[in-house]
């Protein structure tokens, strides 16, 4: 026994990834090496005062999660273990050993049928429907293998534990489910990636969208935003439901979720939070290698409600954690370290998370349905620095890369995504979507902040050596465009009441307004108008302001604004 | 009592470094106290660390000289790390194991409890909202410390990490809320001029009294210092949710602690990680650092204030890294700052409360605080750049609003980062803000609504101040 792990001797028939019960308490663990007589179990729980000689149980099942009615709105550890249903039964601190029943027991589901007898069932099938959060409505649905005709069809209330559907030949099927985590829930074939998950977030929609169905990485040090962003994107993202896991990171951050999510609502059904959410917390403090199951736990949630069609973003707070985690088990077996003492194969697990998000054909006899899973993982390199493995492998997988940047965050601009190093990959293939949705005019308006954002950094070196007052009228006008860009549009509150969200057609309405605005200005710089009139008599201020008026006041305020640049800055001319 | 708990063994098979391999000890579960004694009847203490059917591991928390595979004895106490606990450790002095140093009698103890605790369980969690007053303005105005926070102070070599400390230690308070209030010190490492630095501290402040101190000094054993911060937070959880009382745990320095960490590490041949450190110092300091926190339905509260001093003055040096991917923000101490002559010398701008929003505002310490706080950082940040441009391009080549800018810099490290030895109210604090504001041209105040400036700014109806009320 050493750390995390234990060795067992004399499991006859046992067999990797399968699930032990280790001592007196029957802490969980999984077979993660078997040599001779001896298998090796990593354990998910804290192994402090298990003995050489205490007993190990194996039970002939794969570290798998209960599908069901009752994970939406639920918060589990890393190998799903309810926390409200563990504190019940041992209090404010998780005991050693302690137990609950994954799905509850007790909770009763009305159940509608959609399936009748004589009816053909085969995997996929959906036999019925559960409303499981008045936004959830949790589809049940075959289970791979089960093939026949329906015999009895029962609705009402049941358990989950219960039959709802008897096949020809007594098969009995029940609401709950059981999936191996660490193997992908099949799909029946990839779709390409079109719609944006929007965020609300302007930097993110406007120049670094990631797509539904797609991944996108978060690199940033401590303080630079990660949770912030993950949590923002936890209450705004375009997506009917959200798997969170934090794994590894704050039980404050958690807290604060659990506290938060319940009061708040989204901006599209304007439902509370937590009625389209589902949270995986294994803190830093809780054991290791549940962290390192956390993640799987997440995604194989997130892809079982994707099988009924929905549209799910996991996002991960921190996949670092989880390589740690990784690495930390790897030692303990001694397997040759690559790069930092992380496993050599810390990259293909990595793809191997990442490559579970998509957007994708379903199985079952309806070949026409879809559904997404959208992963977002933030990344915490040590000392801010990205050349790690963790971050490079990431990146190696990301359709968008969203770089957090601790100078920006010391400035206080928020949220901290360095728009020289971000990128997205599939912005060309959401384009049309932009373009039909939002603006018919959305690219030359994108191009237009990252011109003006290129020209200020290209200017920066220059007023660095010659100082300010040496540049030319046309120049300083550009970086003050650059500053209103920056200031009035890019940056943006989390708390904000109105800012913190701001939906597509906002964005789009104020990113027009400032690049009408900004334009105002460079024309009346080509014309010669004075640096001093340029920059002092438009109203600056209010523009800078423009992102915190309310929807109602918007469009006022936009008119006011434009008419009011270009009186100042004489717009008869142009 | 003792010895039916205990099994003997005299099968100690090999001795490498620290480490000591015993055969046969069927009993030993990991984690497990384990005494040796030695024929001059000298006891030694330790710890399994590995158990397996050929070994058992103790690792020794003292030297290895003069163990002995054939005449050693091996006891093994069949359980970890423990302290008992009573309302009575207040006021008292103990080592980095918990033995008394005050020449006091051994605590009675209600309870005994295993130093390593358990997990908060997520969902029990209740959030930190109260604004703790330290009398810092560079804390409670730009980085405010809650209730059940965990801040970092991030020191470098030779800064008054100490000083500081031993403010906090005699000034914190939560306004207006008398009682049940108690500081737990843990010291690790530190020299014995620190150490008594700290213990004159605690006695002429009056603090000694509601504090319980742990005590492992620079040549106390190594392996111990892993045990000091475990046993002070089972010290602080027991006051804090068994007694109710608002824990202020000072762990002072991490660094060393870290270091301690390293070096057994190194003695058990682990595969080293980044400079050194073993893979899991993320995990071994969480598990420190996430035992601060409250508890639904429970009055106390856990706030951490650790000390960690940067080698290098470096804030990527993994000791700082990792503490600052894990506590709720920091507190970074400048060399610069601290050559000019200001205490404390705080540097704001890599500062950070991120449990600030929680603790202040109106109905906790005022309306104006968060704007206000913004304001400053916002005009500070701006004014350390102008004088970063100016020592290229020379102050001459600024223009005015940029010396304002710049002036404004040095007067806020001075005035409002800098205040010697007074302790100011929050009000205070706030109100000087408005005062360094006021230098500057109000048009440039974007971040405070004009409605605040008319209010707190100069001659506004609120302003806590008057130019003849300044010091
Ligand atoms: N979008 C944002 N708006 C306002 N404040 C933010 C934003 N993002 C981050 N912050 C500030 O930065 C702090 C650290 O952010 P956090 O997400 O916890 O960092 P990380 O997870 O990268 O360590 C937060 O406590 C908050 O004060
Ligand atoms: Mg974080």
């Amino acid at each position: 026994m050493a750390g995390p792990t234990v060795q067992a001797r004399g499991l006859s028939g046992c067999f990797m990834n399968e699930i032990a019960r280790v001592g007196p308490w029957g802490l969980t663990g999984e077979i993660i090496r078997i040599e001779g007589d001896l298998a090796t179990i990593q354990v998910y729980e804290e192994t402090v005062g298990l003995k050489v000689g205490d007993p190990v149980r194996t039970t002939g099942e794969l570290l798998s999660v209960e599908l069901g009615p009752g994970l939406v709105g639920e918060i589990f550890d890393g190998i799903q273990r309810p926390l409200p249903r563990l504190s019940a039964l041992s209090g404010d601190f998780i005991q050693k050993g302690a137990e609950a029943k994954r799905l509850d027991r007790e909770r009763l589901w009305s159940f509608e049928a959609r399936v009748k007898k004589g009816d053909l069932v085969e995997w996929g099938t959906i036999l019925g429907a559960v409303k499981e959060t008045p936004r959830i409505s949790h589809l049940v649905f075959a289970a791979k293998g089960v093939r026949g005709l329906v015999d009895e069809v029962r609705e009402g209330d049941f358990a989950v534990t219960e039959p709802v559907v008897i096949l020809e030949g007594g098969e009995t099927i029940t609401m709950r489910q059981k999936w191996n985590v660490r193997e992908p829930r099949p799909v029946r074939g990839r779709l390409p990636l079109e719609t944006p998950l929007l965020t609300g977030q302007r930097t993110v929609d406007t120049l670094f969208p990631i797509a539904e169905g797609g991944t996108a990485v978060i690199p940033g040090g401590f303080g630079s935003g990660k949770t912030v962003i993950e949590q923002t994107i936890a209450k705004y993202a375009s997506a009917d439901l959200i798997v969170y896991i934090g794994c590894g990171e704050r039980g404050n951050e958690m807290a604060d979720t659990l506290s938060q999510f319940p009061r708040l609502t989204d901006p599209y059904a304007g439902r509370p939070l937590m009625e389209r959410t589902i949270l995986i917390a294994n803190t830093s403090n809780m054991p290791v290698a549940a962290r390192e199951a956390s993640i799987f736990t997440g995604v194989t949630i997130a892809e079982y409600y994707r099988d009924m069609g929905y549209r799910v973003a996991v996002l991960a707070d921190s996949t670092s954690r989880w390589a740690e985690a990784l690495r930390e088990i790897s030692s303990r077996l001694e397997e040759i370290p690559g790069e930092e003492g992380y496993p050599t194969y810390l990259a293909s697990r990595l793809s191997a998370f990442y490559e579970r998000a998509g957007r994708f054909l379903l199985i079952g006899p309806d070949e026409k349905r879809t559904g997404s899973v959208t992963i977002i993982g933030a990344v915490s390199p040590p000392g801010g620095d990205f050349s790690e493995p963790v971050t490079q492998a990431s990146l190696q997988m990301a359709s968008t890369f969203w770089a957090l940047d601790t100078d920006l965050a010391n400035q206080r601009h928020f949220p901290a995504i360095n728009w020289r190093m971000s990128f997205s990959l599939t912005y060309p293939s959401l384009l049309k979507w932009y373009r039909q949705l939002a603006s018919s005019e959305w690219s030359s308006l994108v191009r237009e902040v990252h011109e003006v954002l290129q020209q200020e950094e290209d200017l920066a070196e220059i007023v660095r050596i010659i100082g300010l007052d040496s540049v030319a009228d046309r120049e300083r006008v550009l970086l003050e465009a650059a500053r209103m860009l920056r200031e009035g549009y890019l940056r943006q509150s989390a708390v904000h009441p109105v800012d913190a969200y701001c939906s597509i057609r906002r964005q789009v309405k104020l990113l027009s307004t400032f690049v009408f605005c900004t334009g105002r200005m460079f024309a009346a710089a080509e014309r010669g108008l004075p640096l001093d009139l340029i920059l002092g008599a438009p109203p600056l201020e209010a523009l800078l302001r423009l992102k915190e008026v309310c929807d109602e006041d918007l469009d006022v305020r936009i008119a006011e604004l434009r008419r009011d640049f270009s009186t100042s800055l004489g717009a008869g001319v142009v | 009592m003792e010895d039916l708990l205990t099994a003997e063994y005299r099968t100690i098979e090999a001795v490498k470094g620290p480490l000591v391999f015993v055969r046969h000890a069927r009993r030993a579960a990991l984690g497990d106290l384990v005494t040796l004694e030695i024929p001059s009847n000298e006891i030694r203490s330790g710890q399994v660390i590995e158990a397996s059917e050929k070994w058992t591991i103790v690792q020794l928390f003292g030297p290895s000289d003069r163990i002995s595979p054939g005449t050693t004895w091996v006891k093994f106490a069949e359980e970890g790390a423990h302290i008992a606990l009573s309302p009575l450790i207040l006021g008292r002095i103990f080592s980095g194991s918990g033995e008394p140093l005050d020449s006091l009698p051994q605590v009675p103890p209600l309870e005994r409890r295993d130093v390593h605790g358990s997990a908060i369980n997520p969902v029990c969690r209740d959030l930190p909202t109260d604004f703790i007053q330290t009398g810092l303005s560079a804390i409670d105005g730009l980085n405010t410390l809650v209730r059940g926070q965990k801040l970092p102070i991030f020191s470098c070599p030779g800064l008054p990490a100490g000083e500081i400390a031993a403010h906090l230690i005699s000034h914190a308070c939560v306004p207006n809320e008398e009682g049940g209030f108690a500081v737990v010190f843990a010291a690790m490492g530190i020299s014995s001029r620190e150490a008594r630095f700290y213990l004159e501290t605690f006695e002429s402040s009056g603090a000694l009294e509601h504090s319980v101190i742990f005590m492992n000094l620079a040549d106390d054993a190594v392996i111990e210092r892993l045990l000091t911060p475990r046993f002070a937070l089972a010290a602080a959880e027991y006051l804090a949710f068994d007694r109710n009382m608002h824990v202020l745990v000072v762990l002072c320095d991490m660094t060393h602690y870290c270091n301690a960490l390293r070096e057994v590490s190194s003695s058990r041949e682990e595969i080293p990680g980044r400079r050194g450190y073993p893979g899991y110092l993320y995990t071994d300091l969480a598990g420190i650092y996430e035992r601060a926190g409250r508890i639904k339905g429970r009055s106390g509260s856990v706030t951490q204030i650790p000390i960690l001093t940067m080698p290098d003055d470096d804030i990527t040096h993994p000791v700082p890294d990792l503490t600052g991917y894990i506590t709720e923000g920091q507190i970074v101490l400048d060399r610069r700052l601290h050559r000019k002559g200001i205490f404390p010398p705080i540097q704001v701008l890599p500062s950070l409360s991120r449990l600030m929003d929680r603790g202040i505002g109106e109905g906790r310490t005022r309306e104006d605080h968060r704007p206000l706080a913004d304001q400053l950082y916002a005009c500070y940040a701006r004014g350390t750049d102008q004088r970063r441009v100016a020592s290229i391009i020379g102050e001459e080549a600024l223009n005015e609003t940029d010396r304002m800018f710049l002036r404004f810099a040095e007067d806020f490290e001075r005035g409002f980062v800098g205040q010697g030895v007074e302790s100011r109210s929050i009000s205070k604090t706030l109100d000087l803000g408005w005062r360094l504001l006021a230098a500057l041209p109000e048009a440039e105040l974007v971040r405070v609504s004009k409605d605040l400036i008319r209010r707190y700014g100069a001659g506004g109806e609120e302003h806590g101040w008057t130019e003849n009320q300044q010091t």
